[in-house]
């Protein structure tokens, strides 16, 4: 494939007699956003490793920004930067003596060097804490200075391992906003999470692991499509007579959950919203409001794996 | 397997942030302060042992690191003890700290290879090593020339130096243990004590390994006693610990008159009637196989350390 800047055939990492990577086959093409989203344990960082070349593969190929990363492994790293799960810094030193050391190692020419973090720091906003010591930062703030260093490689593919576990709800807004920066910019990014749902806007396209394989794979609408079947969900606020029983009547509606005191869910083959309204009066109650619920990937997940494991 | 590119990219950048590191801690402070007062302290008293004494010494320098007042210890007495100690001061946790900090998959993410991470590590401690003992040895020298009034000859300077490389080479042994058991282990403490357990082993109980082994090998006749054999074995066993080799090599550059290498100890030696010393080349020669048996203790046990290390995964 053209387009491919990162390629797995028949990927597989096995410890001992455990499988922890089965038979991956994974493209992500130039300039997308892959979410590589999943529970823990099932296989994401393992992945990830391998594609640094950080950990043995057990069988099958693995090709990165053209190279083979066993072959070719300080070429793949010139091009890659990665920001390890929980990343760690020299806590005595600070947040610019730290990027000025991998800086160095990751051979940035160096006039540019300074210029580059000073930019990178600025982008993520630690400037004005730059020559804190890193001990002093918060979690929020390491994980901002991981991204930092990604920033400073100005790689063609950076790869961030659960780049917004354990942060705040703000912390990880500005995270995911520069992440979409920097696909404006052109970069490919790989990212793996936990969380389907706080990643899932961020990302182009989304593969979903389990137990070591790549599950489902595709762009989060097609794949709710998939799974959840061609089905609308509305929400509708509505008091008094019996909306209930009216509701049910509907045509194409399948389902009909009280949520609360005022609140129903609806699932439906068609759209029903223009309908509601007139259905609500109908009954004799007062319709408060109503809204179509987009699918969210974790509904997906679940429905998935409850349907999978049916079937096992 | 084939790579390409240089494992020595980076080999500076850590050295010079490791050795940089090292420089600034607390920890080589510590250490620099404990071995300039027992130095010190050392050498002031053997100087006050050679004022009494008043020989015409043709190697009055070389005293200066081997006579010892009791029951203090002489200079190199001294040095065996603690040399090992700052050795693995800076290396037991040389690998597994960078995996605790979590800064170790930030670091092989970047265009290098391991080599020059372990290497780097390496150089830079044996870097630090050398300046701290050069600078002891220095001052030993200028407390040697304050106080006693007569400057070192050539050869005494050349004998110094030689001794100095071989205890740079000494610490270097001992911190490659440290490093090997900090590629090991992934807890520091774990290493440290691992360390330490086998310079107790070394520096303590060696000896009475060797004679049991010894013992072992070639049992002593109920009538005749031990055999001939069971004295070279034995010393050939115990010449399996750096410790000896370092004594050995020591006694030969800084003894001149030592003529063969055996089971001999300073305090022995002080009392023998020696017979005419050596000359500067023949004392090397004579030190040599210890001198190479410590740089091939080295590179074996950053050998072991770097195929530990090379397939380590890197998950933090
Ligand atoms: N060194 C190892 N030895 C044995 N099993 C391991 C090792 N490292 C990871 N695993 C197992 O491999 C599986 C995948 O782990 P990982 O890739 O870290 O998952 P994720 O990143 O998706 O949470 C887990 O079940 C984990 O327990
Ligand atoms: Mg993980």
């Amino acid at each position: 494939m053209s387009g491919a800047i990162i390629e797995t055939r028949a990927l597989c990492k096995s410890y001992g007699s455990f499988q922890a990577v089965k038979d991956l086959n994974l493209t992500v093409s130039r300039g997308e956003v892959f979410g590589m989203l999943g529970p823990n344990g099932a296989g994401k960082t393992t992945t990830i490793l391998m594609l640094l070349g950080l950990t043995e593969v057990t069988s099958g190929i693995v090709r990165i920004v053209g190279c083979d990363p066993t072959q070719d492994p300080l070429e793949v790293k010139r091009r890659v930067a990665y920001m390890p799960d929980s990343v760690g810094f020299y806590d005595q030193l600070s947040a610019r003596t730290n990027l000025r050391y991998t800086a160095r190692l990751a051979g940035i020419p160096r006039a540019e060097i300074d210029e580059r973090i000073d930019a990178a720091l600025s982008r993520i906003s630690l400037l004005g804490v730059a020559d804190k010591a890193v001990g002093t930062y918060s979690r929020g703030m390491r994980q901002r200075l991981g991204l930092a260093e990604v920033l400073m490689k100005k790689p063609d593919v950076a790869i961030l391992d659960e780049p917004t576990s354990g942060l705040d709800p703000e912390v990880t807004l500005h995270l995911l906003d520069i992440i979409r920066d920097l696909k404006r910019d052109g970069m490919t990014i790989l990212l793996s999470s936990h969380l389907l749902q706080q990643v899932q806007d961020t990302c182009d396209r989304v593969g979903l692991f389990y137990r070591g394989q790549l599950a489902l794979e595709g762009r989060v609408e097609d794949l709710a499509q998939t799974v959840l079947g061609s089905v609308y969900r509305v929400s509708v606020e509505a008091e008094g007579g019996d909306v209930e029983a009216a509701l049910r009547r509907l045509p194409g509606v399948s389902e009909v959950a009280r949520v609360g005191a005022t609140a129903f869910a609806l699932k439906s083959a068609t759209d029903i919203r223009p309908m509601i309204a007139g259905t609500v009066a109908g009954s004799g109650g007062r319709l408060l409001g109503f809204s179509l619920i987009q699918p969210s990937l974790d509904e997906v997940y679940t429905t998935y794996f409850r349907e999978t494991a049916n079937a096992a | 397997m084939r790579r390409s590119g240089s494992p020595w990219t980076g080999l500076w950048t850590v050295v010079s942030k490791e050795a940089a590191d090292h420089i600034t801690s607390a920890r080589m402070l510590m250490l620099q302060l404990l071995i300039l007062f027992t130095a010190v302290g050392a050498v002031y008293a053997a100087i006050g042992v050679m004022k009494t004494v008043a020989t015409q010494d043709q190697f009055l320098f070389l005293r200066l690191f081997t006579i010892a007042r009791e029951p203090f210890p002489s200079f190199v007495n001294f040095l065996g003890f603690v040399v090992p100690i700052v050795g693995i001061a800076l290396g037991f946790d040389a690998v597994n700290s960078e995996y605790q900090r979590r800064t170790m998959s930030r670091l092989l993410a970047q265009p290098i290879y391991r080599d020059a991470l372990v290497f780097g590590k390496f150089l830079a401690a044996l870097l630090t090593l050398g300046l701290t003992f050069f600078a002891l040895w220095l001052l030993v020298t200028g407390m040697g020339l304050l106080i006693l009034g007569v400057p070192p000859s050539g050869e005494e300077v050349g004998r110094g130096l030689s001794f100095l490389v071989v205890t740079i080479a000494y610490a270097g042994v001992w911190l490659a243990v440290a490093m090997m058991f900090s590629t090991v282990f992934r807890n520091a403490a774990t290493s440290a004590l691992a360390s330490l357990a086998t310079w107790l082993l070394f520096s303590v109980f060696w000896n009475i390994v060797a004679g049991i082994v010894a013992q072992m090998a070639a049992p002593s006749h109920p009538l005749f006693g031990p055999p001939p054999e069971q004295a070279d074995l034995a010393q050939w066993v115990t010449r399996l610990s750096p410790n000896t080799l370092w004594t050995e090599a020591t006694i030969g550059l800084l003894s001149p008159e030592t003529r063969a290498l055996g089971r001999v100890f300073f305090e022995q030696l002080q009392g023998m009637a020696m017979g005419s010393p050596l000359p500067f080349g023949q004392s090397l020669l004579l030190v040599w196989p210890q001198i190479s048996g410590l740089i091939a203790a080295m590179i074996v046990l950053f050998t072991i350390l770097y195929l530990v290390f090379q397939r380590q995964e890197v998950r933090a």
